[in-house]
């Protein structure tokens, strides 16, 4: 059950980290500079965000790139739970199933936003 | 005449009275209570603290106070030991809560009146403050942990054999980590080993690392596969207690970290440039 090394997840680790910091703080500047921090929330104002093409690159590159960083972060916590193989291979599989899942189901929600998913 | 010797004796016997009591108070002044954790799990004994009151002098060390405290006054205490000067790390155990090696570690440089020795934590117990060394050991086997070259002959141009050449500046690199005396003291400070017993922890892995920055050795990427594991380096937390506790000034999560750079690709030409740069000397 090793289709990467650990160095290699290491280093996707650490580059997702540094990518996720500079999309979010992009992501919070944008929210600063073009409104009041209260309005950005309103109902309107979210759909409009939906509407732009490089907003939306920005919005799914967050998505992923916590999710992976997230969930390899919480592999490596449960890994030092437990030394076995059945749940080594267990944690792996199933960290990975969620983060397909949560990228997924975020993807979903920002294609329904968009308009696209709707006929 | 009789009764000015007789008076004579009696000040003479009072003054020996009076040292022997100045001496006795001496000795009560310059004491330590030993706090001994015991437990022996075969006889039954649950673990249980021993106090035992031990003379002690400036020089005196905590093994010093334990072996007197073993020969006078209880000698079913169970201890490991061997040099008595820091060289054969067999003496490692918690000195108030940090493990510390006894024989390197004086009376006098702790605070209070008591001393409380335990045996390693991260090691399974055997008896009062002896631990069980047998997976410390075997995660260094794992290092393989001696220089691996497949062509060991230097062989210079007339044909003739010739000693392998190393500038002060390559063994830098690698002698601090070659000072390890493998007492283990690292191994039972490191949060990691505490959780995950196939973490092979820092003397392992700083030994992996002062292989593999020996240039002398050729299995460099055989040694990077051998910590590249999913309990390997990786698993290292770098709190950095190992080196802290360490008594011969070795840096285990320094070793770490090169490494890391090393598997990450930060540090990959180090050894090459070195060899170039070697060359060069010679060519000049």
């Amino acid at each position: 059950m090793t289709m990467l090394r650990e160095s290699q997840i290491m280093k996707i680790h650490y580059i997702t980290a540094v990518a996720a910091l500079f999309v979010v703080a992009i992501h919070i500047l944008m929210r600063i500079a073009f409104m009041p921090y209260g309005m950005s929330l309103e109902y309107g104002n979210v759909i409009a965000n939906y509407q732009s093409i490089p907003y939306i690159i920005l919005l799914e590159s967050i998505l992923v790139l916590v999710s992976i960083h997230g969930f390899n972060g919480l592999r490596v916590i449960l890994l030092e739970l437990r030394q076995s193989k059945k749940w080594e291979d267990g944690v792996t599989i199933l960290s990975i199933a969620a983060m397909i899942a949560l990228i997924a189901y975020g993807t979903r929600t920002i294609i329904i936003a968009n308009g696209l998913g709707v006929g | 005449m009789t009764e000015q010797l007789i008076g004579k004796i009696e000040t003479v016997e009072k003054k020996h009275e009076k040292e022997k009591h100045q001496k006795e108070k001496e000795y009560l002044r310059n004491s330590v209570s030993l706090k001994i954790y015991r437990a022996n799990k075969h006889a039954g004994e649950s673990p249980h603290y021993d106090r035992i009151e031990v003379p002690v002098q400036r020089w005196t060390t905590v093994l010093d106070a334990l072996l007197y405290a073993k020969a006078y006054k209880d000698q079913s205490i169970g201890i490991r030991y061997s040099c008595r000067m820091a060289s054969c790390g067999s003496c490692g155990m918690k000195i108030n809560g940090i493990p510390r090696l006894a024989c390197y570690t004086k009376v006098s440089e702790l605070q209070g009146s008591e001393i409380t020795v335990e045996p390693l934590a991260n090691f399974p117990h055997i008896r009062d403050l002896v631990t069980d060394f047998s997976q410390f050991f075997a995660h260094h086997r794992n290092m393989e942990p001696y220089i691996q070259n497949e062509h060991p002959d230097v062989i210079t141009g007339n044909n003739k054999l010739t000693e392998f050449m190393q500038s002060p500046e390559d063994v830098d690199k690698y002698l601090q980590f070659s000072y390890c005396i493998k007492c283990g003291l690292c191994y039972s400070a490191c949060p990691t080993v505490a959780t995950d017993t196939k973490f092979p922890g820092p003397q392992a892995l700083s030994q992996a690392y002062r292989y593999f920055t020996d240039n002398r050795d050729t299995a460099s990427n055989k040694r990077l596969n051998l910590v590249d594991d999913r309990h390997g380096i990786w698993r290292c937390h770098f709190a950095g207690s190992c080196s802290s506790v360490c008594p011969k000034g070795v840096d285990p999560a320094l070793g770490i970290q090169l490494m890391r750079g090393h598997l990450l690709g930060f540090a990959k030409n180090e050894k090459k440039t070195a060899e170039l740069k070697e060359r060069l000397k010679k060519d000049d």
